[in-house]
């Protein structure tokens, strides 16, 4: 990024953009991770959705 | 399968798992291709340089932030109007991604905008109703956590949702209602874009990909919505015994 004039400004608009991306990225999967485990326990438990014999 | 099947949430659960791992490949694939162009292809902007590299993120990035809510829009009238199940999911789930989004165009703008105009931030047309648009998705996002009730959480927030489109013309009409500091439109014109082709195309490209990755997010986000209120449907019913 040395040699590119204003180098600093255009990894800086990157890093910032892959940094923000990543973080939306990571909540997502975090949260479908928490609510399938949260199902998987509710399923444990006997709790059930009425519908869940027919369809998933 | 037609788009009406899809109003329920276990078919479109269904369905978003096929198509997503379609979306993440094309999406990757398409920003690997148009970085490389907006990098390595396309020339230095006469005027604005090297800082040219810039827009090809921060066009994506502002074209998004508009088209998210123009998305929970269109999903508020589902709510209101036709009470589809799934539009409250996809205007909930659309919310932060949306927010994420337009704060990135506000900060790409503000990196951009210090080369070469001398400044951070000016309050600007432009520049300002973006900001609006920023404040009005924090504003739906802390309604959604100040409302318990689910049902009147969502007519509230499609009703302010509602309310806030109005900005979207301000935003896209600021640059010709008023001198603006902010250039003017060069792409989404009549009369076609002014842009050079060689810098077009890898914008394009970079624009499709973008608006790909955004859609996957957006169907893992109502996925992950859909299951929140099976949860909270089945916790309830285990609290009442």
């Amino acid at each position: 990024m040395e040699s590119l004039p204003h180098g600093d400004f255009i990894f800086a608009a990157y890093c910032v953009t892959v940094l923000v991306i990543a973080g939306v990225i990571l909540w997502v999967v975090l949260d479908g991770r928490w609510q399938r485990r949260r199902l998987a326990e509710l399923d444990a438990q006997g709790i059930r959705r009425r519908s869940a014999g027919k369809s998933s | 399968m037609g788009i009406s099947d899809l109003a329920n949430p276990t078919r479109f659960l269904a369905f978003s798992g096929r198509v997503l791992p379609f979306l993440w490949g094309v999406s990757v694939a398409g920003l690997a291709a148009g970085l490389y162009l907006a990098f390595f292809v396309a020339p230095p902007d006469y005027l604005q340089g090297e800082m040219v590299r810039v827009m090809y993120i921060h066009v994506p990035l502002a074209w998004l932030s508009m088209a998210a809510y123009g998305l929970m829009a269109l999903a508020s009238l589902g709510v209101l109007v036709w009470r589809h199940p799934l539009a409250d999911v996809a205007a909930k789930a659309a919310t932060p991604i949306g927010a994420a989004f337009t704060l990135l165009a506000l900060v790409t703008g503000s990196i951009w905008g210090r080369p070469t105009w001398g400044a951070w931030w000016v309050w600007d047309a432009r520049l300002t109703s973006v900001l609006i648009l920023f404040l009005l998705y924090l504003g739906l996002i802390a309604l959604r956590r100040a409302v318990e009730d689910p049902g009147r959480a969502a007519r509230a927030a499609a009703v302010l949702t509602l309310i806030g489109t109005v900005n979207l013309p301000i935003i896209k009409f600021s640059v010709d209602w008023w001198n603006s500091q902010h250039q003017g439109e060069s792409i989404f014109r009549a009369g076609g874009p002014t842009i050079y082709s060689g810098m077009l195309w890898p914008l394009f490209i970079m624009v499709i990909a973008m608006t790909l990755l955004f859609a996957a997010l957006l169907l893992m986000a109502m996925r992950n919505e859909i299951l929140r209120r099976r949860v909270r449907t089945l916790e309830l019913a285990a609290a009442a015994g």
